[in-house]
């Protein structure tokens, strides 16, 4: 039964990720991998948000099974790792260094901190500015 | 019918994902199932988007299901990032250091070496034909 909701979760997140790429390759003429860029980092920070958020709000009996459906399949299969590897190598391949390096580091470390966002919620110093 | 093969691909690289993670999960806390299903998988596409490229004439929906559905959802990046954040929750300072280390520029290389390889066996399958046609 787990991987029946794993399943349907990764066809859910799968078929996002392929529709986002497409909409943005379609609206934007930049040769630079935008799409996979904002789906790993908006699914950090849902995969936090989902971690920090689904025990409290459902009951215990249903927490496991939506985190299986939602986190493991949607948020796992909608963010991708060997994606953003072969992006990277086809940038350096172009000897575009610069392109490659802002891919590599804004991924890393805008994910980390939108994982962390959602893991932990904003920062005090961001919540008592408004 | 690309829908239907991204769905079918993404459905059996989550499942995948999932059995290989509950069968060898974390190693004494460090998530080494993520790591090796990243590694796996970045060596694999690169490789299979060049190979398919030029030497293997695949149906493009095919290419689609497996590259973008299937190994796509195989790997995960939102996964990563949250076992970055509970080793550094657990105070595991240098094995999240070593987790980003590895993940990154292991992924980045066997990537690369995935596009060599793929390439190297375009050449050779150019050959192949050049000397079957003399």
């Amino acid at each position: 039964m787990p991987f029946f909701w794993v399943g349907i979760g990764g066809v859910v997140g799968a078929l996002l990720r392929y529709q986002l790429s497409r909409w943005v390759s379609e609206r934007l003429v930049v040769s630079f991998p935008l799409a996979t860029l904002v789906i790993n980092v908006s699914g950090s920070f849902l995969l936090g948000w989902l971690t920090r958020c689904l025990g409290v709000w459902l009951p215990s009996g249903l927490a496991p099974t939506a985190m299986l459906l939602l986190g493991t399949g949607l948020c796992g299969a909608y963010t991708t790792f060997s994606t953003f590897c072969y992006e990277s190598v086809i940038l350096l391949r172009e000897r575009r260094l610069q392109a490659a390096a802002v891919y590599i580091l804004t991924s890393l470390f805008v994910g980390l901190a939108a994982s962390a966002v959602g893991l932990f919620g904003l920062p005090a110093g961001g919540k008592s500015t408004h | 019918m690309p829908y239907l093969a991204v769905a079918l691909g993404g459905g059996i690289g989550a499942c995948l994902r999932y059995l290989i993670s509950e069968w060898v999960g974390t190693v004494h806390g460090f998530p080494a199932a993520t790591l090796g299903i990243n590694l796996a998988g970045s060596f694999f596409l690169a490789w299979f988007y060049t190979i398919t490229l030029e030497r293997v004439a695949i149906h493009p929906h095919l290419r689609l299901g497996i590259g973008t559905g299937l190994v796509g959802a195989f790997t995960t990046f939102s996964t990563f990032t949250s076992e970055v954040w509970s080793l550094l929750a657990a105070h595991a300072y240098l094995w999240a250091l070593l987790y980003v280390f590895l993940s990154f520029a292991g992924g980045l290389a066997l990537a690369a070496v995935g596009f060599v390889l793929a390439h190297r066996q375009n050449r050779l399958s150019l050959a192949d034909d050049v000397s079957e046609e003399a």
